[in-house]
């Protein structure tokens, strides 16, 4: 298996258990995270790169559960809904958005939050290297070294980062954050780190749509790496190259 | 020169203060005490940066069990050092009763940690364990699915 | 007719010099309170939201922070270029320099989200960061230019160390505003920036509106010591700020016509040149009629002292519209983030993204000039850097 070369001294010494359901089969690359809760242990893999390939025809427009399950899991959005924070200042982690096909009139519906790059704009223009890439292909921001200079918002081609405009307290325990930093979509890391899926792909299951497919993008064998080879599938501002890491289709 | 003299009668003073039990009183804990206190009440600032470095960009989340006593995680803090006030409530940073709050407001060190973090107990302590197949939430189990969905 | 030489003397303390410290310390203090006050409630009390990150006083620190590398030119000319009517400025354009920096820096660092964080800029870097660069820029180009300052202020030392500190200076001042430019130029996303001629256009913008900015502080500083400066020289001075400000317009138009050119751009030139609104009349009536053609026609078309002064006032007021069409401008202009597609619902989606500036980004902003200005009054009050003399007279019985 790909992973076993890249995993860290440590997880091979612990997983001699996983090591042998690694190798059952393709698909079960998770396995490489160890086994049992009782051997707990999670680090970001080298081997791997999280992304998500987001289905816009499954994507329904009135449906905003991903925005809502993102709220729930990362704490944030209650400033607006509590109404005393201007909508543009407001926290904005995933939105959803509606288009219609200026040629054709066909109109689509899609969630979109920070892409992962590859080559991420707001990791090179970061003075301190809080913007940065985990091994496993998050981009997310070290809130412990952001100064809050926004330069990465001036960077993203997304829109994808909201600058936290006013104290917060009460934060989840998932996701700290608070005044005077950045932040933005960091795929549900403490979730995948725990191995389990980002809760925006958990609600568009249970909603019905399965619209964000999630995955390793480096496992040829990984249902988002065969998908994307079945499919066209476009990277949003592909033109810049940042070979983002959630991609869309039927877009 | 009557400067250093003046920092020096300040110390005696703080010194004796503590001496006198004027000091900062130490909340009580509940569970079961660090292996080395003091180590800890002198070097927690130490292990504290360094997890959180872990945590934030390596992704480890649980140092597992023959590594550490702990897990990486600030939150984890307050499962034993929580302060109660007198309605049972526990107090959050705001509050000067707050475990954090009691030594370093004595010592004049700022605490830089609650602008994000939260002071109390978790609300939520689902994801301290690794997520086992049955958890419909899990990489695996959801991966399960999409392999049944596929093949259909 | 006794030989007169450049005789430098500190600023003595009339009661306009107390009047003028002491309108500067209400702007400074005024700006404390802006600051606290947005320190305090976070940046929900200002203007700026998630689309226009960088507001006012930006603005104001990004003009300051050009202007005090070209405020160094006065002394560049004089040690690099050896043009003798420059000279005896030398000391007080290094100054200048090093204030309007300070001031510009400081607006920046106090808009931080995080300012009691700045230790962290300090010792943390991110070298794959033109931000980062040019904090290394810009603490250095202090200290290159407080020991060229020291350097042309020692006696008795050969001038070719003053010129050696000079060229480095200048060279360094250079690099300066390339980064200062790049800051935007390099940013791939936005239309209204990615464009390698931001590097030298402000490079350009740096020498206009840095020597205006000396020209104002020189004037003010010897009228309230009722120190004489020549015609001449201030018509001298004025042609070079003409010179400057056409070479503004000219890479001006590079920078827009290069972007029509591009079919991806057009509605962002669109959108500036024609249908911004606010842009587009800071751009046409400020900084190009007003902070361009009329300075140029005042100093070429008739030259004189008061033409160089009002010259120099307009040149400063059509920087600071560029500077803020360039800032704000740029991000008003919405991302394309779907092209070929129209947003029929979604979150500031394909719209100009609104902005009002708050009264306590003016106050700060306005507090950065006001620390730069203070701080260059009191060097020269407590610094041998202002010469009692610069009369046309005085300068060519020198030379």
């Amino acid at each position: 298996m790909t992973n076993r070369a890249e995993m860290t001294r440590r997880d091979i010494l612990k997983s001699g258990a996983a090591a042998s359901t690694v190798t059952l089969g393709p698909g079960v690359t998770l396995m490489a995270f160890g086994g049992t809760p009782a051997e707990a242990s999670s680090r970001a893999d080298a081997g791997k790169r999280w992304g998500l390939l987001i289905d816009a025809s499954k994507c329904s427009a009135d449906c905003s559960d991903c925005v809502t399950a993102c709220k729930v899991e990362n704490g944030w959005g209650q400033d607006m809904e509590h109404g005393h924070i201007d909508p543009e200042q407001a926290p904005e982690w995933i939105r959803k958005v509606t288009l219609r096909d200026k040629e054709t009139g066909r109109e689509v519906s899609a969630p979109v939050m920070c892409q992962h790059c590859e080559d991420p704009p707001c990791v090179d223009v970061c003075p301190t290297g809080a913007s940065m890439k985990r091994i496993d292909g998050i981009v997310q921001v070290d809130k412990h070294i952001c100064i809050g200079c926004r330069y990465c918002m001036m960077a993203c081609p997304f829109k994808a980062r909201s600058f936290v405009h006013e104290a917060v307290t009460d934060q989840s325990v998932n996701a700290p954050r608070g005044k005077g930093t950045v932040e933005s979509c960091n795929l549900c890391a403490p979730r995948i780190d725990s191995g389990r899926i980002p809760a925006c792909v958990e609600a568009c299951e249970k909603a019905g749509h399965s619209a964000i497919l999630f995955g390793d993008l480096k496992d040829p064998d990984s249902p988002i790496s065969k998908a994307l080879r079945d499919y066209d599938t476009v990277a949003l501002r592909s033109d810049l190259e940042l070979n983002a890491g959630v991609r869309y289709t039927n877009l | 020169m009557r400067l250093v003299l003046a920092f020096l009668a300040v110390c005696g003073l703080a010194v004796g203060a503590a001496a006198d039990g004027a000091g900062p009183v130490v909340p009580t804990a509940t569970g079961e005490p660090h292996p080395a206190t003091e180590n800890w009440r002198a070097n927690h600032m130490v292990y504290m940066k360094h997890d959180r470095d872990l945590t934030m960009r390596d992704g480890v989340r649980d140092l597992g069990p023959e590594d550490h006593e702990i897990n990486a995680s600030l939150a984890e803090c307050f499962d034993c050092h929580a302060v109660k006030d007198e309605a049972g409530q526990e107090v959050s940073f705001e509050d000067e009763r707050h475990f954090c709050r009691v030594c370093h407001d004595y010592a004049a060190v700022t605490v830089d940690c609650f602008m994000c973090h939260r002071s109390t107990p978790a609300d939520n302590t689902a994801y301290r364990a690794m997520a086992t197949a049955d958890d419909p939430a899990s990489i695996e189990a959801y991966l399960a699915r999409l392999s049944e969905e596929m093949s259909q | 007719m006794a030989l007169e030489q450049t005789i430098y003397r500190e600023l003595k303390a009339t009661a306009g010099v107390w009047q003028a410290a002491a309108l500067l310390g209400a702007f400074l203090v005024a700006a404390g309170g802006a600051w606290f006050y947005m320190e305090h409630h976070g940046h929900a009390v200002t203007g700026m939201n998630n689309q226009i990150v960088w507001g006012l006083p930006h603005v104001f620190a990004i003009f300051l922070i050009v202007a005090a590398s070209g405020a160094l030119n006065v002394a560049s000319i004089a040690s690099v270029f050896g043009n003798k009517h420059y000279k005896p400025m030398g000391r007080f354009s290094s100054l200048l320099a090093i204030t309007l920096l300070v001031g510009g820096l400081a607006i920046v660092v106090l808009d931080l989200g995080r300012a009691d964080r700045l230790i962290v800029a300090m010792t943390s870097y991110n070298f794959k960061s033109i931000f980062a660069w040019n904090i290394l820029l810009y603490n250095g180009f202090i200290a290159i230019v407080a020991v060229y300052l020291v350097l042309q202020m020692m006696r008795r030392l050969d001038y070719k160390w003053v010129k050696l500190a000079g060229l480095i200076a200048f060279l360094w001042r250079l690099a300066l505003t390339t980064g200062t430019g790049s800051i935007f130029g390099w940013l791939v996303a936005r239309p209204g920036y990615d464009a390698a001629i931001m590097a030298p256009l402000f490079v350009m913008m740096s020498f206009a509106f840095g020597l205006a900015v000396f020209i104002l502080v020189l004037l003010t500083l010897l009228r309230l010591n009722d120190r004489p400066i020549g015609d001449e020289l201030l018509m001298r001075m004025g042609r070079l700020l003409g010179i400057f400000a056409a070479a503004v317009l000219y890479f001006t138009a590079v920078q827009y016509l290069t972007a029509s050119y591009a079919a991806e751009h057009r509605d962002m030139v669109r959108f500036i040149l024609v249908e911004g609104g606010i842009y587009t009349l800071l751009f046409w009536g400020v900084q190009v009629v007003l902070g361009g053609l009329v300075p140029m026609a005042l100093v070429f078309l008739n030259p004189s002292r008061s033409s160089t002064l009002l010259a120099s006032i307009l040149v400063v007021i059509g920087g600071f519209a560029q500077v803020y069409v360039i800032v704000i401008g740029g991000q008003a202009f919405p991302l394309q983030i779907f092209p070929g597609y129209e947003v029929i619902e979604g979150f500031h989606e394909g719209i100009v993204n609104p902005y009002t500036p708050s009264i306590w980004e003016l106050m700060l902003g306005l507090g950065g000039v006001a620390l730069a200005l203070f701080a260059a009054g009191l060097g020269a009050k407590i610094l041998r850097v202002l010469p009692t003399n610069l009369s046309d007279a005085n300068l060519a019985a020198k030379g």
